[in-house]
């Protein structure tokens, strides 16, 4: 062979070796965008696309067998939550359950002349986009603020509440940074006050306790593909007694209140990974807050870094730093080079112009948001990989700022240093 | 990730011309940090002819890739022809950049003409 064939299959061989690292021997560290379904909820599933394929609303045989998956899934799922049947309704995901919980209890407040409505600042945008909506309807808005920690306080909630406030809606954790927010107290004073109390606990499900009763929930909003289950599919809990009003118009499915042929397949393999990740929970946590917090460790050691999100309370997978003197859409792609699928709060990242509102509402400034890099660990992250992510982390951010103008002006001393 | 072409992915992964020129005839900074992107181009000019450019910058894939592909398209050119460059020549030489990352192109041109600009202005004084 000749030496440029030689260098042709050399070639070749590199171009493969990169593909196999991004491809196959991938550490998925984004599990907070989504995750892999298990394999009891593919299994789950299967049977609903091919054996039992009726539709739940016919009367024939076939349509009752769907219609028997179906209520048994609702019953499960609503067993996972300490919820009755009748309260759960499936959606298409989290924003859909999101925007309807928000918009039934505007309308209810609405008609009592209540037209004020509390949350807080870094809520994910299905929430914040919609009301901004009710806003440019009449509707007041109180974005309470998260300090550094990125925790509100119970008695922000108290003191928010007034007379003409028909709903507060606070997430259970939050998306980007994973702090856990004091739902059971806010649900308590919600419901002292008489104000309907939804959360978001869509990073929450799967992954901490929920029990709608003991907290005080009215509302809640979960999403299958953030516990190992199938993506467009989720549930609105909504407290019985509460009316919900419709985004979908059409047929007369979940008794009225979301109009369309129920996603079977998807119900039936959500209600499989949400039952696995409850009987698990407290051992996946454990497993998986002992790899968050060697991350945190190894992370911590890379000079002018700062975690954001408090420390202890946060999701057992969440790990997010800011690095100062990078953009984190280059810090992905080279880390994505090197096999590890991570996200990032910088505006490259959200394509707009301003960089994660998370960020910002924890009191990071723009240069440094732009920095910042979220790694969401799941049960099949492993030590080993835990290991390599670090030295990788490391390696990465040094080389970006090794010719990053603002990391040179920083150690130089003509700009000073935002993170010790 | 299919975001960028294979060209824009060589210039991010294999940067050319990163670095600083000491005592360079000129330099030139634009962007800012809180929109997340800046460029700083350093030239050596020989007789009206650029001998060696570098550049660092803080931004995306996008970014790095136009400073890197904007030093190369005016190395060895005579300065008439690097104040001629354009961010669509950029754009072009890299295959092509996703619409809302133009802006790393546009700030490639103007941190090579910013360096240009300096370069005479310091010729001008002596």
């Amino acid at each position: 062979m000749s030496d440029n064939g030689e260098i042709l299959c050399l070639s070749e061989a590199v171009k493969q070796i990169n593909f196999l690292r991004r491809h196959i021997m991938r550490i998925y560290l984004d599990n907070a965008a989504t995750t892999r379904m298990s394999r009891a909820s593919v299994d789950a599933m299967l049977p609903y696309m091919d054996a039992v394929y009726g539709n739940p609303s016919s009367l024939h045989s076939a349509g009752q067998a769907a219609a028997e998956a179906l209520s048994g899934a609702r019953r499960r799922i609503a067993d996972c939550i300490g919820a009755l049947p009748k309260e759960i309704i499936f959606t298409s995901g989290g924003s859909e359950a999101d925007n309807q919980a928000i918009i039934s209890a505007a309308r209810i407040g609405q008609k009592k002349g209540r037209k004020h409505i509390v949350s807080t600042a870094f809520e994910h945008h299905a929430v914040l986009h919609t009301l901004q909506k009710l806003e440019k309807e009449g509707f007041e808005i109180t974005l309470l603020d998260v300090h550094e920690n990125g925790i509100v306080w119970p008695k922000q909630v108290a003191d928010a509440i007034r007379e003409d406030t028909c709903l507060v809606t606070v997430m259970y954790a939050n998306n980007e940074i994973g702090t856990i927010q004091p739902i059971k107290a806010i649900g308590e004073i919600c419901r002292e006050k008489g104000v309907i109390f939804h959360t978001d606990a869509v990073q929450a499900a799967g992954h901490l306790s929920i029990n709608v009763k003991e907290q005080n929930i009215d509302m809640l909003s979960l999403s299958a593909h953030k516990f190992h289950g199938p993506k467009g599919i989720g549930v609105l809990y909504v407290k019985e007694g509460i009316p919900l009003t419709p985004l979908i118009e059409g047929g007369a499915q979940e008794w009225g209140r979301r109009a369309g042929t129920e996603n079977i397949p998807a119900i039936v393999g959500m209600a499989a990974a949400l039952e696995e990740a409850c009987t698990h929970r407290e051992d996946n946590a454990k497993r998986l807050c002992a790899l968050r917090d060697k991350l945190i460790a190894g992370l911590s050691q890379i000079p002018h870094a700062i975690l954001n999100g408090d420390a202890a309370d946060r999701l057992p997978g969440n790990v997010n730093f800011c690095f100062e003197g990078i953009e984190g859409e280059s810090l992905l792609l080279l880390l994505d080079d090197k096999g590890i699928c991570a996200s990032s709060g910088s505006a490259c990242t959200s394509g707009s112009l301003d960089p994660s509102h998370v960020l910002l509402a924890i009191g990071r400034a723009h240069d440094i948001a732009h920095g910042s890099l979220r790694l969401t660990l799941s049960e099949e992250n492993t030590e080993e990989q835990i290991v390599y992510t670090v030295e990788a982390v490391k390696e990465v951010v040094a080389y970006l700022r090794s010719f990053s103008p603002i990391w040179r002006d920083l150690v130089s001393g003509r700009r000073e240093f935002m993170i010790k | 990730m299919a975001l960028y072409s294979e060209m824009v992915m060589d210039h991010f992964r294999n940067p050319r011309n990163t670095g600083v020129i000491e005592n360079a005839d000129g330099v030139g900074e634009v962007g800012n940090a809180k929109c997340g992107d800046i460029m700083k181009v350093y030239l050596k000019i020989e007789d009206d002819v650029i001998v060696d450019a570098k550049f660092e910058t803080f931004g995306c894939g996008s970014a790095i890739a136009s400073s890197s592909m904007a030093t190369e398209l005016i190395k060895g050119k005579p300065v008439s022809e690097a104040l001629t460059l354009t961010n669509q020549a950029v754009v072009e030489a890299l295959d092509g950049l996703p619409a809302h990352k133009i802006h790393c192109s546009v700030l490639a041109e103007e941190a090579i003409k910013k360096a240009l600009e300096d370069y005479y202005e310091k010729r001008d004084n002596i």
